[in-house]
């Protein structure tokens, strides 16, 4: 399995599975994250809060994860520097005015505006909670539907989360066709179709998520401090 | 004087090359590994050559003048490789495709080494097949055929309109094992300068590093020439840039024959010249005469009318359009060969019925294939050459007709080669387009293909083991023997003269003018008095040249210019060569065709009596003419008949 | 009727691979737009050698779009800015009278500039001899009708085929990757019966020589295609990227 680390494709290929993993994930968090919208002040979404809180799953789950976030960077890392490398010293006086996509030529730096994001997003809500209970904290918040409504009753967190957003839409626009590309399941007949497919998911997961803090900075702009 | 044998096999025309193949010597495999063969060139010849020879276990030296063996100018055919297949079931058989290229060269090829390649055609489509070369195919899963100018059977294979480039990319792949296996070794951009002979027979070759500008030598116990055709001599031409006769005219200095020479093929469907500036001429498949119709307008105010912008070929009425091969040629019509167009087209701009600014073109127009097939038919057959042209000239063809004109093409003529294809050099070999032997006086469609790979895959493989059975003994050479400091001095020597000359012309300067006096006086129709003239112009252009060139940068380094200076200063030696074998050849046939000798329709008129023979010029100094020497054609087994294509 | 422009062109002009190159400025003036490229080029090296300085040395052969020789970056793009056509296919009447243009060379570490507008593609070879053919000798093979083709296989398999090796894809992928050039032959000989005893091989060696080289890593931008002036597909890299998992996962 060595040709996994040290050929380009094994390479991508690692892109890709970590890629496509993340991706389930998004698709995870964000299913339940609509449960916030539930009429019923948070209770459901609260359960589930509670029912993965520090308990040896949820804690598993989160080093898988981790490992996930961490393999696709450190991956991406180094792939960029090897195609440097690969570039050559010497610039282009006239550019590159090749019309490809723009988040396809730029998937590095989306992915550091994302880690950007990550960061705030654990401060916000991970460090406060399964890490506080992971760490014995008693002020360790169980369930979160309270942080949520209190994080984006401020305009500027929901607008941080929202730019934050848009960067993960990009580069999930590019990226899942392009995971597709990689493993080889993609063809002339199919690159039309998985670039359908690609938008279509990139979209959904980012509005479900955006739906979140829009509500929440609606609901609190339009009814005040209820 | 040199006695020419061309070797050729006793026994029946279907037997011959059978009988060669039982009773020739051959080399065993532990022999093999230590004899050397340098192959100059990686076309379709010297490509599957080199290949073939490195499989067989030869030790195989490959001289590419481009940066991969992959550019050679092979690469640039379009229409398509013949076979006597007979997969369409139309009746064709080895003896009718040997008929159909002996006769379409008018009678001027040996009827033995044409016979071998229709037989061995059945073979390069198998071997191509195998290496994975995407022929273009039915519905059914088998091989589709196509016809060109010249046959009445479909024989012709091909992969979309790129055959060349699917042919070279496999015989380039076959060279690139071979290179991977290190059974040959490749120099890429390496021109041969000169042959070195030691004891009259071809050990070696000296060439330029064209990178570091330095001069090597290598050794070998025999060399194999397979460079392609001398048609730049005319500078524009549908040749590529790079194309050139060098290595032939080195040969033929050091003593091989030069033969028919004046046998230059013209292309009818080319793109015409634009302006002063051209460094090319873009070649329009043959194909395109299946459903193109030509023609010119009857009037000549109407003539004069579109030359000056003022009136478009569309506006022309239909009983104002003279389709002129329609009109002469009633049997053949549009699909007659090619000498018999291209000498129609200069018939009618000569008359004054040329269109184009310049009045050097005739009309080629779809409008009728159009309106009977649809648009869709038509874009499915020739989309991609309708794409070209409207690249090149930014004209829509679907719209307007095409603009063409005849230009050079192919070279029939080349290094004269006996049946074992080996020059008059014991041990020089000469393959592909730069020898002579199988195109008579006139190529047919698809048939340049179909012999650069039947010589380096099926023929020299065998013939040149016959030459190296005797050689076995004779250990490597060094490079370092008297013969080859000789060499390598005089082509330091007239390296040197040229950069010493530091005149005020560049090197294209003289080729431009070199190539309008061959297209002027020893082009389509040449008359006694303009050959003479030619000879003259071509003398004086050439002191011009040696006294007033001017060549940029250093010898030691990359310097284009150098480059071709050299091959310029061996184009006015081939240039003088041609126009002295139209003048020798008082006959007209396929590609020679001279004015004083056509039939009272305006046909060229063969003389089998005084000229049945391949003119082959032997090289006898610098100042001095070369020498005639006459390889008499005996045709055995066919009738020699006048080329007919009105009825 | 026809255009007359005058432009300005800035060439790169380097001694050698190690030695530092940079821009030279040249005016030309009534170039016609019906001069090719290349032709425009000849132009201004007859300007040069007349006035006694070296030309720009730049690759060229064929002239017609198939030999894969020329190679030029022009104005940002492999071969200018033009569709599916090769520097040499490029004419001047796509440029404005007054128009200022860039000319450089390939640009890759796998693409070492010998002179001037010259690199060396030499890297490609080395793939292709690493395992871009079907061993076969010469000789002895079954007859060419012996394995039918479905004609859509064969057709796609021609479309691969028509790479011509220029390296534009190399020259406008931002990560140098080489991958187009290289999923191209594999999907050719992939395709067809004939290339598929060896294809495992086959793609595993090309992609080991091709990383070896220095070449980059895809990351799907399709710039090769879009430059591609045969319009080669990445479709084709799809199936390179599943010829080399399967045969890796099958070892």
């Amino acid at each position: 399995m060595y040709w996994l680390f040290n050929s380009s494709i094994g390479r991508k290929f690692i892109m890709s599975i970590s890629g496509i993993f993340l991706l389930l994930f998004l698709l995870f968090h964000m299913s339940m994250n609509l449960t916030l919208l539930l009429p019923d002040d948070g209770k459901v979404y609260d359960m589930i809060c509670e029912f993965l809180g520090a308990n040896w799953y949820a804690v598993a789950g989160t080093l898988v994860l981790a490992a996930g976030v961490v393999v696709h960077i450190v991956y991406a890392t180094m792939l960029t520097l090897q195609n440097r490398k690969a570039r050559g010293s010497d610039k282009y006086l006239s550019s590159n005015r090749t019309e490809t996509e723009w988040s396809a030529k730029n998937m590095y730096v989306l992915g550091l505006i994302i880690v950007l994001g990550l960061v705030i997003h654990l401060w916000n809500f991970w460090y406060k909670m399964q890490f506080a209970e992971l760490i014995g904290c008693p002020d360790a918040v169980t369930g979160g539907s309270g942080l949520v409504k209190e994080l984006f009753s401020s305009p500027c967190y929901a607008i941080v989360y929202l730019i934050w957003l848009g960067a993960i839409w990009f580069h999930l626009t590019h990226g899942v066709w392009s995971a597709f590309q990689t493993l080889g399941l993609s063809g002339k007949i199919w690159y039309p179709r998985l670039k359908m497919i690609s938008n279509i998911v990139s979209t959904l997961i980012v509005v479900g998520f955006a739906a979140i803090p829009v509500y929440f900075m609606a609901v609190h702009l339009l009814c005040g401090n209820n | 004087m040199i006695k020419l044998d061309a070797k050729i096999p006793k026994g029946l025309l279907a037997e011959k090359w059978t009988n060669y193949k039982d009773h020739q010597k051959l080399v065993n495999p532990a022999n093999k590994r230590r004899l050397d063969i340098i192959v100059v060139g990686t076309g379709l010849a010297g490509g599957s050559a080199a290949a073939s020879l490195g499989e067989l276990g030869f030790n195989v030296l490959n001289f590419c003048i481009q940066d991969s063996p992959r550019r050679a100018h092979s690469i640039a055919a379009q229409g398509g490789i013949n076979a006597a297949k007979n997969y369409q079931n139309d009746g064709d058989s080895i003896y009718r495709l040997f008929y159909d290229t002996i006769k379409g060269g008018d009678y001027r090829a040996r009827e033995a080494n044409v016979h071998r390649l229709s037989e061995v055609s059945v073979n390069i489509i198998d071997q191509c097949v195998a290496q994975g070369v995407p022929f273009a195919r039915e519905y059914g899963g088998l091989l589709d055929n196509r016809s060109f100018g010249g046959a009445q059977v479909s024989r012709t294979f091909y992969a979309k309109g790129q055959t060349g480039q699917q042919l070279l990319l496999g015989a380039y792949s076959a060279l690139s094992r071979q290179i991977h296996k290190g059974s040959v070794k490749m120099f890429v951009r390496y021109e041969m300068l000169d042959l070195v002979v030691i004891d009259g027979r071809a050990r070696g070759i000296i060439a330029r590093n064209l990178v570091t500008g330095e001069i090597e030598r290598f050794a070998a116990h025999a060399v194999v020439i397979a460079t392609g055709g001398y048609g730049n001599a005319y500078f524009l031409s549908t040749n590529a840039m790079n194309s050139n006769g060098s290595a032939a005219a080195q040969v033929y200095r050091k003593g091989a024959l030069f033969a028919n020479p004046a046998f230059a093929q013209i292309h009818p469907t080319c793109i015409p010249v634009h302006g002063e500036f051209q460094s090319k001429l873009t070649l329009m498949s043959e194909s395109l005469r299946n459903d193109g119709r030509i023609w010119v307008p009857k009037k000549i105010e109407d003539a004069v009318a579109i030359r000056e912008g003022k009136l478009k070929p569309t506006e022309i009425a239909e009983e104002n359009r003279d389709y002129y091969l329609e009109r002469r040629y009633p049997a053949f019509g549009n699909l007659v060969p090619r000498d018999v167009a291209s000498r129609a087209a200069k018939e009618r701009c000569d008359a004054g019925f040329g269109i184009a600014p310049s009045g050097l073109a005739v009309y080629l127009d779809f409008s009728d294939a159009i309106n009977r097939l649809g648009m869709k038919t038509v874009e499915a057959r020739y989309g991609n050459l309708f794409q070209m042209y409207e690249k090149i000239t930014d004209q829509n063809p679907y719209e307007t007709p095409m603009m063409i004109y005849p230009a050079i093409h192919y070279t029939m003529g080349g290094v004269w080669v006996d049946y074992e294809l080996m020059t008059t050099i014991p041990g020089c070999f000469a393959i592909g387009e730069a020898n002579f032997s199988d195109h008579g006086a006139n190529r047919l469609g698809a048939s340049a293909l179909m012999q650069g790979l039947a010589d380096g895959y099926f023929v020299l493989p065998y013939t040149i083991q016959n030459y190296l059975a005797d050689q076995i003994s004779v250990p490597r050479f060094s490079t370092d023997l008297p013969e080859f400091e000789e060499t390598e001095k005089a082509v330091k020597a007239r390296i040197n003269k040229l950069m010493n000359i530091k005149g005020n012309r560049s090197v294209d300067s003289f080729h431009k003018a070199l190539g309008s006096i061959m297209w002027d006086y020893v082009g389509m129709a040449r008359t006694k008095e303009s050959l003479k003239t030619a000879l003259e112009k071509i003398k004086e252009l050439k002191k011009e040249f040696w006294t007033n060139v001017r060549i940029p940068g250093e010898v030691g380094s990359l310097n284009t210019e150098l480059e071709k200076a050299l091959r310029v200063a061996d184009f006015f030696d081939i240039g003088y060569l041609i126009a002295l074998d139209g003048l020798n050849r008082n006959e007209s046939c396929g590609g020679h065709f001279r004015e004083e000798y056509q039939t009272p329709e305006g046909e060229a008129l063969r003389d089998d009596i005084r000229y049945s023979y391949a003119a082959c010029w032997q090289y006898t100094g610098e100042e001095k003419d070369p020498e005639l020497v006459k390889e008499p054609l005996e045709y055995e087994f066919v009738v020699r008949q006048q080329r007919n294509y009105k009825s | 009727m026809e255009k007359i422009i005058n432009i300005t062109l800035k060439v790169w002009r380097q001694k050698g691979p190690k030695e530092k190159g940079g821009f030279e400025t040249h005016k030309l003036e009534g170039i016609s737009g019906d001069t090719s490229f290349l032709e425009m080029l000849d132009i201004l090296n007859e300007k040069l050698v007349n006035e006694g300085k070296e030309p720009v040395a730049f690759d060229n052969d064929c002239r017609e779009g198939i030999c894969g020789m020329c190679s030029l970056y022009i104005n940002g793009h492999p071969h200018g800015p033009d569709n599916l056509i090769t520097t040499c296919q490029l004419h001047m009447r796509h440029f404005k009278d007054g128009d200022t243009i860039t000319v450089e060379p390939w640009r890759s570490a796998a693409f070492p500039v010998i002179r001037d507008l010259m690199v060396d593609r030499y890297a490609f070879d080395k793939i292709i001899q690493a395992g871009g053919y079907v061993s076969v000798n010469t000789g002895g093979i079954p007859d060419a009708n012996a394995i039918p083709i479905p004609k859509p296989v064969a057709d796609e398999a021609m479309d691969a085929a028509s790479c011509i090796g220029c390296g534009a894809c190399v020259a406008a992928c931002k990560n140098g990757s080489a991958m187009l050039f290289v999923s191209a032959k594999v999907s050719q000989l992939a395709l067809l019966p004939q290339g598929k005893p060896e294809a495992k091989q086959r793609a595993k060696a090309m992609v080991l020589k091709m990383d070896e080289l220095g070449f980059g890593n895809c990351t799907n931008t399709r710039a090769c295609e879009l430059e591609c002036p045969k319009g080669v597909s990445i479709s084709n890299i799809a199936r390179l990227n599943r010829e080399f998992l399967v045969a890796k996962f099958s070892d």
